[in-house]
């Protein structure tokens, strides 16, 4: 079997598990409501639809957080998102936020610009968190989580993530299948926090290869030459691998320093879902 | 011929919290009672919840009618007889995964899980103590065996209670969903699935299987409970993923018309295993 045949999953089966697993988890910790900022991307439209689905729309707050160079399409896409799934929004504009100290900081590179933006957005997002009601639902999917590919306390902030465990070839699929716009689903994905920046443009390569090849090695444990020996390129192997471990600490909470017989980062060992 | 009506409440337990999933068990009782269930199962730690890490010690209770939940519990068993599981706690502070099988108001026999699985998602081994024996024992229906989620991915396991007389096999557990496919059924469903068909058609048993449902820390846990006959057909089902009591009626004539069709048992060579585990054991 080929490995994009491999990488197919139940839609069926997928979106129970999720749609469950969205509706349990705010439940048990006493929320009815979610928030997400919602891009007009694959990604988060494809949370907005679960979330939606799982909540009831009107439950789900959809944030959009344009920067003034947002592309127009994005904000389009969004529209369309909230009206299919019937959930209410609000648009807040993060340009007036973030000039003050773009101005004071007018050498800034594209990537800390970037991250800027991100962060900005997660301080709106978990600001109506608390006057919403609801917790926030995350949108980054597995393969940015593995590549490292999103700002750490920025987009990769969230408190229940339905797509973390689904590859970006997966998360198409799934997007297709609860009825996200064709548009939507088939646009070149971009973090659009600069005009013509494109995901696949940045990384180097197309999110059907490196899926394919991250499902090797994460999933079915291949080794590095066992990968190239599948037909992966050595470079590219090396380098979605150096990928993955230089981000490591992306997915992780801050390390603690031990100095007592027992600390939260190592031997205090809780359960999240603790007594619920 | 002798009739058994059974149920396995697949249900949803509460992460660490004792007294709230005692009541979940009472209201499932009252539920099959109505029913005229004559044996009900409930999943793996179906008193406790299962990704319990530090909880261990916090939930744990002695396999003795001193602890008030089996106190209820036994006293519950007049009625009908019960499985469940529980985190045990012995004299000397080992804890395990334990099922405790109650009858008119008696525990009957308690199995410590054997096979800890500590990988991947599992840490049971770094939280728990390991039981050391699979046996077999007497209810007033039939000759039952107890095995405990990872027992039953070991063969040995249900070979062994089957040498010791087991004709129904009771399995419980609190399997996490995982593997996706273009299939309808997640990978890890369709492998128990298989395995527990294979049991029943290899070891000419009945082979019952209660899983639990719910989500904990991210896990989900897929439900599918199932009912084998000794011919290896699946006598009942319950749903994916939902809370559920399947109630089904065990024809134990099936076990004596498979078996002279079929006579597995009696042509098994415990003996000729016995020599050449010896064997192996001696050159190891």
């Amino acid at each position: 079997m080929d490995i994009a045949t491999r990488l197919l999953l139940n839609t069926e089966v997928t979106r129970r598990v999720l749609v469950a697993f969205l509706r349990r988890e705010l439940e048990r910790f006493g929320f009815k409501k979610a928030v997400l900022a919602l891009s007009g991307g694959v990604d988060s439209s494809l949370s907005c639809f679960l979330a939606a689905e799982a909540l009831g729309g009107e439950n789900v707050l959809a944030l959009l957080l344009p920067y003034r160079t947002s592309a127009p399409e994005s904000a389009e896409h969004a529209r369309q998102v909230i009206e299919i799934t019937g959930a209410p929004s609000k648009t807040i504009d993060i340009t007036p936020m973030l000039e003050p100290y773009f101005e004071q900081h007018p050498q800034m590179s594209d990537v800390r610009r970037g991250n800027m933006m991100a962060r900005m957005r997660m301080i709106v997002l978990y600001d109506h968190s608390v006057h919403w009601n609801g917790l926030v639902v995350g949108t980054s999917n597995k393969t940015e989580l593995l590549l490292g590919y999103g700002t750490l306390y920025g987009d990769m902030a969230s408190a229940v993530n339905p797509l973390g465990d689904l590859y970006k070839t997966q998360v198409r699929q799934m997007a297709r299948a609860v009825g996200v716009p064709e548009a939507i689903v088939q646009k070149p994905p971009s973090a659009d926090l600069w005009a013509g920046q494109t995901d696949e443009g940045e990384l180097g390569f197309t999110y059907a290869e490196v899926d394919k090849l991250l499902y090797l090695l994460v999933d079915e444990r291949y080794g590095p030459e066992e990968a190239i020996a599948a037909g992966f390129d050595a470079r590219f192997v090396k380098e979605v691998i150096r990928r993955v471990r230089t981000s490591q600490f992306k997915r992780m909470p801050p390390i603690i320093a031990k100095v007592s017989r027992r600390d939260v980062g190592h031997d205090f060992l809780y359960p999240r879902d603790w007594g619920t | 011929m002798a009739k058994l009506k059974v149920g396995l409440a697949q249900i949803s337990p509460v992460l660490g919290d004792v007294q709230k999933n005692l009541q979940l068990h009472l209201d499932r009782i009252e539920e099959a009672r109505q029913h005229k269930v004559q044996l009900l199962c409930f999943p793996e730690l179906s008193l406790t919840g299962y990704v319990l890490k530090d909880l261990v010690p916090d939930v744990a209770m002695v396999a003795a009618e001193s602890a008030p939940a089996m106190a209820e519990l036994l006293a519950a068993s007049q009625s009908m007889d019960l499985l469940f599981g529980f985190v045990e706690e012995d004299h000397r502070h080992r804890y395990y995964i334990s099922a405790a099988y109650l009858s008119q108001g008696r525990i009957g026999h308690v199995h410590r899980k054997v096979y800890l699985p500590t990988y991947a998602m599992f840490e049971e081994g770094r939280y728990l103590a390991t039981g050391d024996r699979f046996r077999a024992f007497d209810t007033r229906f039939a000759r039952v065996g107890v095995l405990i989620c990872e027992d039953f991915w070991h063969m040995s396991s249900p070979y062994a209670l089957w040498l010791d007389g087991a004709d129904l096999l009771l399995l419980m557990s609190a399997s996490p969903g995982r593997g996706l496919s273009p299939e309808a059924a997640l990978g890890s469903s369709r492998s128990v699935e298989l395995m527990n068909q294979m049991y029943a058609t290899f070891l000419t048993d009945f082979v019952l299987h209660c899983n639990r449902v719910g989500f904990e820390d991210g896990l989900n846990f897929w439900g599918g409970s199932t009912i084998f006959g000794p011919d290896g057909v699946l006598v009942a089902q319950a749903p994916y993923f939902e809370e559920s009591l399947l109630i089904a009626t065990l024809d134990l004539g099936a076990l004596r018309r498979v078996r002279i069709q079929l006579p597995l048992l009696r042509d098994e060579r415990p003996d000729v295993l016995y020599r050449e585990l010896r064997r192996k054991v001696r050159e190891q």
